[in-house]
């Protein structure tokens, strides 16, 4: 029978949920690398029982984490990131250049194909690539070197790029997002780059809709579909039919359109999910109610999923990375908060459950769907 | 043989007790110390010193015999109780954090 294996990372840890294709009963490991913070585990979809996981902590900095049995044992591998080249300088919160520093792998996205192959989005910004199990990384120079370095700023949480997606059609396309720089674009396997922010507007920066120095929180696309995307930036959900080309916006009747996560639906390209926040400087659910919207529309029009998620005095945030889908018959939708608590729904979002609830704040989940 | 006293976290990551030893050619310096060291556990470079500039991590100190060696020249030879086993070299974690 299939399952799923979730695999939850937090300040002070990483968990591995597991249950059968009913996804009632879970089983929970952990903690792994108790008292490190683990901002993101993630499986090879060319061989789930290969995952990667970013183990870091301020007095020891990082560590890579490889395991080829889907969990149960791991080894540490090469740690070393070194920007190619001439490092440069972005702009510090206070507007003044800041030379760009490693601190952290933000985003692991293996390769489609390959499990020796691994994408690692790191703080300060830049991708790096592994093609031998993550033993080496090798800076993608062309994204930092793109000429609009010097104009990207950190967001609150660091210049971290934290998303990355492969387009499954396209194996020479990647998308990227960097906070606080925008979207970009790569057409030759990631040698060169193009911002992708037209459309974007966003009134923390001088020019509201500059080429770059947008905080874009997260991007998400449905394989079948990858020139449709989808965006959560700082405030506003904006999509894009055209590989990012151009932008509109579709936040709709969202009581509020700040967040950080958007997920699609595994088998409806057309349905989002997203977790509203009050505002930027108020991390917390509106009203104290934690509520997940979804838009089978694609977008501008939202119905609030409520169903099992706490309705009163809750004030938790979901960060960027701490949403995922499985890909059973019926979709499973999973979020994590910084409260510790693992919702999951079976059934796309109609009816929640905390399969686990008292975790150290959660900084992402990633869905595995096993055979 | 120079002993070497891990903070918690690395014992961990390397999988070994509260003290390492090694074996290390004069002079004994922190920095032969720490080449050392991470040529047994590989597992351990980047974690103690920067990957690239090869300084000590900022929330980490270095001490041994009462003493704090963590600003003394990695070229510097270390104590003789250090140097004679009588004494570990000790890597710290800073009580800041967490």
């Amino acid at each position: 029978m299939s399952g799923v294996r979730v695999l939850v990372g937090t300040r002070k840890g990483a968990f591995i949920l597991t249950s059968d294709g009913k996804r009632e009963k879970w089983e929970v490991s952990g903690p792994h690398f108790g008292g490190w913070e683990i901002y993101h585990i993630n499986g090879s979809p060319a061989d789930p029982n290969r995952l990667y996981a970013s183990q870091s902590s301020g007095w020891f900095g990082q560590i890579i984490q490889r395991s080829d049995d889907g969990g149960k044992t791991w080894e540490a591998v090469g740690n070393e990131f070194a920007y190619e080249g001439e490092t440069g300088t972005h702009q510090w919160y206070d507007g003044t250049p800041h030379p760009w520093e490693f601190k952290r792998v933000w985003h692991f996205e293996p390769s489609l194909i390959d499990p020796d192959t691994v994408y690692a989005g790191v703080e300060d910004a830049a991708l790096f690539k592994s093609t031998d199990g993550g033993k080496s990384w090798q800076e993608l120079p062309g994204l930092r070197q793109h000429g609009s370095g010097p104009r990207w700023q950190p967001g609150a949480g660091g210049m971290c790029l934290h998303t990355i997606m492969l387009d499954p059609s396209n194996p020479e396309r990647i998308y990227i997002a960097i906070s606080a720089a925008g979207a970009f674009r790569s057409d030759d396997g990631g040698q060169t780059w193009k911002p992708i922010n037209r459309g974007l507007k966003s009134e923390y920066i001088p020019d509201p809709d500059a080429e770059v120095g947008h905080c874009v929180h997260r991007i998400a696309m449905h394989p079948s579909r990858p020139n449709v995307l989808f965006m959560q930036k700082h405030w506003d959900i904006m999509r894009s039919d055209d590989a990012g080309d151009t932008w509109r916006e579709v936040s709709g009747n969202l009581p509020t359109d700040f967040g950080f996560p958007i997920a699609v639906h595994a088998h409806e390209p057309e349905t989002i999910y997203v977790v509203p926040i009050k505002s930027d400087s108020e991390h917390y659910p509106p009203e104290g109610k934690l509520r997940v919207y979804r838009s089978r529309s694609g977008g501008n029009e939202w119905e609030p999923l409520t169903n099992g998620l706490p309705q009163s005095n809750c004030y938790v945030n979901v960060l960027r990375d701490a949403m995922a889908v499985d890909s059973l018959d019926s979709g499973g939708i999973y979020f994590g908060t910084t409260g510790g608590q693992v919702y999951a729904s079976a059934d796309s979002g109609d009816h929640w459950t905390a399969i686990v609830r008292d975790l150290p704040p959660v900084v992402s989940v990633e869905v595995q769907t096993l055979p | 043989m120079i002993r070497v006293a891990l903070p918690y976290h690395l014992r961990r990551l390397a999988d070994v007790g509260s003290e390492v030893t090694l074996n290390v050619a004069p002079p004994v310096t922190q920095r032969a110390v720490l080449d050392a060291l991470e040529e047994r556990y590989p597992m351990l470079r980047g974690t103690i010193r920067d990957h690239t500039s090869g300084k000590r991590r900022a929330f980490l100190r270095f001490f041994a015999c009462e003493q704090d060696l963590s600003l003394d020249s990695p070229d510097t030879p270390l104590p003789e109780a250090v140097v004679s086993g009588a004494e570990p070299f000790c890597i710290i974690g800073a009580i800041a954090g967490g």
